[in-house]
């Protein structure tokens, strides 16, 4: 199992490199001027320029730049805003408990209701209910999220009122951050109602955000499913008089998760593209939000410091189902 | 004779629709006794494995299955509910498959899933179901036992999967062990070691074991009594020692001509022209009339009954006689 984790493990080292030239890459793509855009000024004199340029480092050979941006990105140095002067670790790690907490819940969502539902579609195959399940999945699947997101909240906000329009809980709690995930805090600060307002401020962004990783994971459990169901350790498993539920729920499911865990793992990409989406429309205070509004400003550090924060853990949450399928599935696990 | 512990009769299993059935088993008769070997014979398609599935009650929609009467002990299996019918499974009556390799869920270790029929079915403890997984292992033949126990399936070889499936199938005492293709995957040198192991745990548990094969020198082997199957038809029974003798039947005779023992010395193995016939196929007369070597007139016409007594059944209209030629006045100008 180590060896399995190191072979895993090395693999990220050669992304993690290409996903910093990229980063350093955009600095030098930037339309216009780089020192412009980095320094915020515009139609300065030729001796300020010059300046600038030596003080941003940008007149050192191209692989003195880098290794120095890579030296400092090691060091969890990534810069700082240009627009706040914060540093954009800091303002990252202030906001991502949001982001998690957000893509958490619309994951959960996904799983809670994509599962079951690809079981019976799979179990009831070629029923009104399996048509169903399929018709509606393929309808989450192609439908633009910012579309569904306005839908939700015309519907529950505006019309019904059930749920707010935008904002991670009601301005008239001032709650002390602890762990950064409102749902929780809200339920440490121990004041009434602020838990049902966390929640209901969440449910609406975490149903829109959830769509797509639902209907991907209702079809894959499906599908999965079905071509468990004709293995012969079903027939082995009927053979020996199990129930029903032993069969389905535990040897076929067993085996039909392993595709299925893949599918959640890429889906943490979708789920953070998405949330871009989401947190824009739902004024959701996370990284999301932050990226979008760092492009609109043309907070350069930020932008840079965004993508590579993104990517990084995308990259490292698929490292953590790699390794999940191999305690999953023990074929893989045991293969040298 | 005494009460018999498999009763089939009459067994038919249709898969299809309800307008274009395709019939698998075509009016099965079988009967098992308690602790005897029956060995059934035929080629692919003939409805050997579709008829033991249908014993087992796994035969799927939109498989039908429907029967004069299926007993077990005395009891109406069809007439039984899903639970009461999965009381037996892997308890009275149990089965080992062609292909072990896929036949053990590849995610589950080999106690786990050993352990699991013991626990469904007896339960106990946890330590005294691993020792009794343990002792299974043991009983049939399983080197390293202890260490077996948590290996996954594919850590095992395909001999040594399939003596952890008969493992699994011997676990609760069942008094039907079904035995579909239980040597065809393996190395030839495995296979009469599996063929022994099931022989003797046969004799030391005096349960019944129903032999599914192509091969009619594994069923020479091992059975006391044959079934040869044709189509989904039985067309012929008997003991075994005398069927191999004179068979009755033109196709046990032609399934014996084309063994590769009875062929010493000649350039190409006998063989029986043609297939089984399908779907659409399905001939007039007696099923076997376009490949028969003995067709004749009547042959075409009318679908032959199965006749003679519990001893020895053929159908045939002409069955052979101790020579083996055709008898009951055959003449193929007729």
């Amino acid at each position: 199992m180590f060896g399995f984790f190191l072979r895993r493990a090395s693999l990220i080292i050669p992304t993690f490199i290409g996903i910093t030239l990229l980063v350093f890459s955009l600095i030098h793509m930037i339309p216009g001027d780089a020192v412009e855009a980095m320094s915020g000024e515009r139609g300065m004199d030729a001796a300020r320029y010059a300046r600038l340029v030596h003080q941003l480092g940008l007149d050192r050979p191209l692989y003195v730049q880098y290794f120095d941006y890579l030296g400092h990105v090691l060091q969890g140095d990534l810069g700082h805003s240009i627009v706040t002067q914060e540093s954009v670790l800091h303002e990252f790690l202030a906001l991502f408990p949001a982001t998690v907490e957000l893509s958490f819940c619309a994951m959960l969502i996904a799983l809670a209701i994509g599962l079951p539902a690809g079981i019976l579609a799979a179990l009831k195959r070629n029923t009104v209910f399996d048509y169903a399940v399929m018709g509606v999945s393929l309808t989450g699947y192609s439908m633009p999220i910012f579309w569904w997101a306005l839908l939700l909240i015309l519907l529950f906000s505006v019309t019904l009122g059930w749920t707010p329009v935008s904002g991670r809980i009601d301005i008239l709690f001032d709650l002390p951050p602890v762990t950064g995930f409102m749902l929780i805090d809200s339920l440490l600060s121990g004041e009434p109602g602020a838990f049902r307002s966390a929640l209901s401020h969440l449910i609406l962004p975490a149903i829109a955000l959830g769509t797509i990783p639902l209907a991907v994971v209702a079809r894959m459990t499906r599908s999965a499913m079905l071509e468990v169901l004709r293995e012969d350790y079903v027939r082995t498993a009927r053979a020996k008089g199990l129930s029903r539920f032993r069969v389905v729920g535990i040897h076929a499911l067993r085996n039909a998760l392993i595709p299925v865990v893949t599918v959640i793992g890429l889906q943490v990409g979708t789920l953070l593209a998405g949330a871009i989406l989401t947190e824009t429309i739902f004024s959701w205070p996370g990284i999301g939000k932050w990226l979008v509004e760092a492009i609109h400003r043309r907070d350069y550090p930020v932008v840079q410091g965004g993508i590579l924060l993104s990517a990084t853990i995308i990259i490292v949450v698929n490292l953590a189902v790699d390794l999940l399928y191999g305690v999953i599935n023990p074929r893989i696990r045991h293969s040298s | 004779m005494m009460r018999p512990l498999l009763d089939i009769r009459d067994l038919r299993v249709e898969f299809g629709t309800e307008q274009m059935p395709v019939t698998a088993v075509d009016g099965l008769d079988l009967v098992v006794a308690p602790g005897e070997v029956v060995g059934i014979v035929g080629e692919s398609g003939s409805g050997k494995s579709v008829t033991s599935l249908a014993v087992m009650g796994l035969i799927d929609y939109p498989g039908r299955v429907s029967a004069q009467h299926l007993r077990f002990d005395g009891r109406d299996l069809l007439g039984m509910s899903d639970s009461g019918r999965r009381g037996l499974l892997g308890k009275d009556i149990a089965m080992i498959f062609q292909d072990p390799m896929s036949s053990l869920n590849p995610c589950f270790t080999v106690a786990y899933q050993l352990i699991e029929t013991l626990r469904v079915h007896q339960g106990g403890s946890k330590t005294a179901l691993r020792e009794r997984a343990l002792a299974l292992l043991q009983q049939v033949e399983i080197p390293d036992a202890q260490r077996r126990l948590n290996a996954y399936p594919h850590q095992l070889s395909g001999g040594m999967s399939q003596r952890v499936m008969v493992a699994m199938a011997i676990a609760c005492n069942p008094r039907l062990l079904i035995a579909d293709e239980p040597t065809t995957a393996l190395d030839v040198t495995v296979q009469a070691q599996m063929l022994e192991l099931l022989l003797q745990l046969q004799r030391e548990r005096g349960m019944a074991l129903m032999l599914i094969t192509h091969d009619l020198s594994v069923i020479a082997q091992t059975a006391q009594r044959v079934v040869v199957m044709y189509a989904g038809q039985v067309v012929e029974t008997g003991r075994v020692p005398d069927i191999f003798k004179a068979p009755r039947h033109p196709y046990t005779q032609a399934l014996l001509a084309a063994l590769p023992e009875r062929n010493l010395g000649r350039e190409r193995l006998q063989a029986i022209p043609g297939v089984v016939p399908g779907q659409y196929d399905r001939p007039s007369g007696c099923l076997l009339h376009p490949r028969c070597a003995y067709a004749a007139a009547p042959c075409r016409a009318v679908r032959p009954a199965l006749s003679g007594d519990s001893e020895a059944q053929v159908r045939c209209h002409f069955a052979l006689d101790p020579t083996g030629h055709p008898g009951n006045g055959w003449d193929r100008t007729a």
